[in-house]
């Protein structure tokens, strides 16, 4: 039985914990704002970017004339996954939630005899990840000192992509992130990013527009210099939503921590409370009891 | 007077100008060309360079553009800039360092086809660096 003592210590050492959450939970909220601002500022150009490339795909066609980024290498030996996590912990399973999916797809992937280079961005992922796979890390990235997740980020994990890409280095790139839902929901979410592959042209309307189109200089040029446009944007797209799937994962268990601690308070509280009555009546009792006895 | 279109500027980060304009003149990779009202449908490539709009009352509105490509509809027109910015917000250190990163793009390319793509954007840099701030 913890003494009266103890018992106030506890009580004020979860007071401070459920402050620091309450604060937590109340950055992570305002970062989630401004996060959610942002992928959706960026949302415009994806868009766009989606529907010219589906458009101009189309016209050239799956021919010849298709940039090496979208046809492939023709092989399908040597896998990059790309796995984007947090720079920091404290938000639930947000971090696990992507590892272990990446883990199910490399280790599908290492079972079929493939070859498997990883790619990590952000810290965590490769806490995780090191333990299991540690050899086939090839490269690793992180953004700690990065306050807003701009293009020229997406443009560093591309660019080191490409370079891979140009030296025979892998075949097929799969990139893993968490696609932000809602607060609440964060989806672990696998995507091809190469070899591209064109979006699927909206049925309907469009398709008589598509052929009357000129192209400057040919669509199959515009075609090479697009491609390596739409994984950048598909990259940027994937950190952004990381960034506010962790804020909202952050925030959600944040929110549970305070809650909890409250909890906690609650019930050191009644037993602190109790302790002191008892101990009230039972130096009542002597007091009584040394009087009756006179 | 000139007919208007919808005129879209959007960098990945952004959606810089969405508004009715009568003409812009983009820079093309083979050239500058203006668009106006019912052009023909046309998808272009950019090099870096400045797009310069103008609206109904005459008033000229310049954004620089770093590479990226043309939608042009008929009564819409969108610029995809890999990124943009206003031509009062430039910033001559911004454009020196792009510079020195293309003079290193340059260097290390693997093979001729990236060091000429290489070399052929650092000229267009250069150009435009000459365009915008008179030394």
């Amino acid at each position: 039985m913890p003494s009266l003592k103890d018992l106030k210590n506890r009580i004020a050492s979860v007071k401070a914990t459920q402050k620091i959450t309450k604060a937590m939970q109340m950055v992570a909220a305002a970062k989630l704002r401004r996060a959610q601002e942002a992928a959706e500022a960026a949302r415009p150009y994806s868009q766009r970017m989606a529907s010219v490339m589906a458009n101009i795909a189309q016209a050239v066609g799956g021919g010849d004339d298709a940039p090496a980024i979208m046809t492939g290498t023709g092989k399908d030996d040597t896998h990059l996954v790309i796995v984007a996590t947090a720079e920091r912990g404290l938000c639930g399973g947000f971090n696990s939630a992507i590892a272990r999916h990446a883990r199910d797809h490399i280790r599908q992937l290492l079972a079929a005899g493939k070859t498997v280079k990883i790619m990590c961005v952000g810290k965590k992922g490769y806490d995780i990840l090191r333990r299991e796979f540690a050899s086939l890390i090839i490269e690793r990235i992180t953004f700690r000192e990065v306050k807003r997740m701009s293009f020229a980020e997406a443009e560093l994990v591309a660019g080191k992509v490409f370079a891979l890409y140009d030296a025979g280095e892998f075949d097929v790139c799969t990139l893993f992130y968490s696609e932000f839902q809602s607060v609440i929901s964060q989806v672990p979410t696998k995507q091809q990013i190469i070899p591209v592959k064109a979006p699927e042209i909206e049925q309907g309307a469009e398709s008589g527009a598509v052929a009357a189109y000129e192209y400057e200089p040919d669509a199959s040029a515009i075609l090479a210099d697009l491609a390596p446009r739409s994984v950048k944007v598909q990259i940027f797209r994937a950190l952004l939503e990381n960034v506010a799937g962790e804020m909202g994962a952050k925030m959600s268990a944040m929110d549970n921590a305070t809650r909890n601690a409250g909890e906690m308070i609650d019930k050191l509280s009644l037993s602190y409370n109790r302790q002191r009555q008892a101990q009230i009546t039972k130096e009542l009792i002597e007091i009584i009891s040394g009087a009756e006895a006179l | 007077m000139a007919n208007s279109f919808t005129f879209e500027l959007v960098s990945p980060e952004q959606l810089l100008v969405s508004r009715e304009i009568t003409s812009v003149v983009i820079p093309g990779s083979e050239g500058d060309m203006t668009v106006m009202a019912d052009h023909a449908p046309t998808m272009a490539t950019i090099r870096p360079g400045i797009v310069t709009l103008a609206g109904a009352d005459g008033q000229e509105d310049r954004y620089v553009v770093f590479g990226g490509f043309a939608d042009i509809l008929p009564d819409a027109c969108t610029v995809l800039a890999e990124s943009a910015i206003h031509v009062d917000a430039i910033d001559a250190e911004m454009i020196k360092a792009q510079i020195a990163s293309a003079e290193k793009a340059v260097v290390e390319a693997q093979h001729d086809v990236q060091q000429q793509k290489a070399r052929e954007f650092l000229d267009q840099l250069t150009t435009l660096q000459g365009a915008i701030l008179p030394a």
